[in-house]
């Protein structure tokens, strides 16, 4: 989410302009059956497991997630959406916009919250999604699980899940859809 | 939002209000949280300078800034220096030395709130001047429409009661009309403003016409203070032609809304059970005011990049 908000965000305003594609539909279909299989694993199957999608681009993976998650375990998980803007620490320095309400209608107390994000890159979302769980009551532990993580972290941060470690420069971006990866840069409007 | 005040309806694009009104879905879910806060404006301070009485404006504004995290100053004029002939310019110059980062203005004269946005540096809204606009309680109406009929457009709009004395109506024309609803303003001749020339709306007199046909009827306050008696036979006369009562609820379509701006004259405009039917909006656009003025201070103080932290 990180990405697409800050080269769409209004003073900066820019258009993604896709270099290499890094993976493809099946790539992408392969590391989230993966990732489902990990999450089963490390907690010892999906008693008390909510998976949580970052608004907007974690929320898709969310969803296919939990369909691999009950395919696999034969157990609904709940899926809950998360926007963090809200709760961000660069309020103020640049422009930050809600994109999509929040919905969690659980309390996530003594739950083992699985959040879900398409790129990882500084960290500070995965901050701010940390700081807006709490509103929302107090998991026994939050795991993260990330479809790339590019690098450039700004804080300790590090994610439980990966679909695809990917070494990038600072100013590429990446785009993670339906279709698979890209791998590309911003290509400013203004 | 493009301007930095919010002063009138009149400035925002179509485009804003929609966003507005879109952003003010993620504060509806802040408003419903356990714990309904977010640190969104930690350290910036909002000041309410109401010079004229008010209960739900000023505690809406207080409390979207609290769940935002925000400071709030209060300021009204019965404990306040004007008391000692203090001027206006003084009174907005004092405390803007103070340091605060948007300015949330009552006046009973119209156009105050322009004049307090040439004198300060920060944001101005306002939450009424005079007989002149409320454009916060138009957004939260338009909200509550949305919330329940999806869209404006298209839909039949009835406004009833006291047009002449009311910022809320002005405020509302330009809003609903702008979000594609038609428009009926309802009420005696001497309660409507002098001219309409150039306002969007069809005009009527007779109520019981209207209300079959109307998706929506908005109830004004009879403003007692503004000396309206000399413009009536009787409240009791204006009642039994323009008020909402019970017989005349059941004309209404089933799925119309009643709304009311408050705070309501129970039996005057509108029937104290009729005020408490499941059609009446008048709770939700109270609840959905402190999420559409969180919405509104997000946009002017968190959402761009030329806060104080820049």
């Amino acid at each position: 989410m990180a990405e697409r908000e800050r080269a769409a965000a209004p003073p900066y305003g820019g258009v993604f302009v896709p270099r290499t594609r890094v993976m493809g539909p099946d790539d992408l279909r392969r590391a989230v059956t993966r990732i489902a299989h990990e999450v089963v694993e490390h907690n010892h199957g999906l008693e008390h497991v909510i998976v949580i999608g970052l608004q907007t681009g974690g929320v898709p993976l969310a969803s296919r997630l939990a369909e691999v998650l009950r395919d696999i375990e034969g157990t609904e998980v709940p899926v809950g959406r998360l926007d963090v803007a809200l709760h961000r620490d660069d309020i103020g320095i640049r422009p930050v916009m809600p994109e999509a309400p929040t919905d969690i209608p659980f309390d996530l107390t003594g739950e083992v919250v699985v959040l879900v994000d398409d790129v990882l890159f500084t960290g500070r979302t995965v901050r701010a999604a940390l700081d807006a769980l709490n509103y929302y009551g107090r998991p026994r532990s939050v795991q993260l699980a990330v479809m790339v993580d590019r690098g450039h972290r700004e804080l300790p941060i590090r994610p439980d899940y990966v679909g695809k470690n990917l070494p990038t420069r600072r100013d590429e971006m990446v785009s993670v859809t339906r279709d698979g990866v890209e791998l590309g840069e911003v290509r400013r409007t203004r | 939002m493009t301007g930095k005040h919010l002063l009138s309806i009149a400035d925002l694009g179509l485009d804003e209000i929609d966003e507005i009104l879109r952003l003010t879905d993620s504060f509806v879910e802040v408003s419903e949280r356990a714990i309904p806060k977010v640190p969104t404006l930690r350290g910036r301070t909002v000041v309410s300078l109401f010079f004229e009485e008010s209960t739900r404006t000023r505690l809406s504004f207080e409390t979207a800034a609290k769940r935002l995290s925000a400071d709030t100053m209060n300021f009204s004029v019965s404990t306040s220096s004007v008391k000692k002939g203090e001027s206006l310019r003084d009174t907005v110059e004092t405390i803007e030395a103070m340091g605060i980062d948007a300015v949330v203005v009552r006046h009973a004269s119209a156009g105050v709130p322009w004049q307090i946005a040439r004198w300060v540096d920060a944001p101005v809204i306002n939450a009424g001047d005079g007989w002149h606009e409320h454009p916060t309680q138009a957004l939260l109406d338009c909200y509550t429409i949305r919330q329940s009929r999806g869209s404006l457009a298209g839909l039949r709009i009835a406004i009833v009661g006291d047009v002449k004395h009311s910022r809320v109506a002005r405020s509302n024309v330009l809003a609903f009309t702008g979000l594609g609803a038609e428009v009926t303003l309802v009420a005696p001749p001497t309660l409507l403003p002098p001219n309409l020339t150039g306002w969007p709306v069809a005009v009527s007199h007779d109520l019981d016409g209207v209300l079959p046909k109307a998706d929506v009827v908005y109830l004004l306050r009879m403003q007692k203070e503004r000396q309206i008696e000399s413009l009536l036979p009787s409240l009791r006369e204006y009642t039994a032609r323009y008020g909402l009562t019970r017989e005349r609820a059941r004309l209404l379509s089933d799925d119309a809304l009643v709304m009311h701006p408050g705070p309501m004259n129970r039996g005057v405009e509108i029937a104290a059970d009729v005020a408490d039917l499941p059609r009446s909006m008048i709770t939700r656009q109270v609840a959905n005011g402190v999420a559409v003025r969180m919405a509104v201070l997000f946009l002017m103080l968190g959402s761009t990049g030329v806060g104080r932290g820049a």
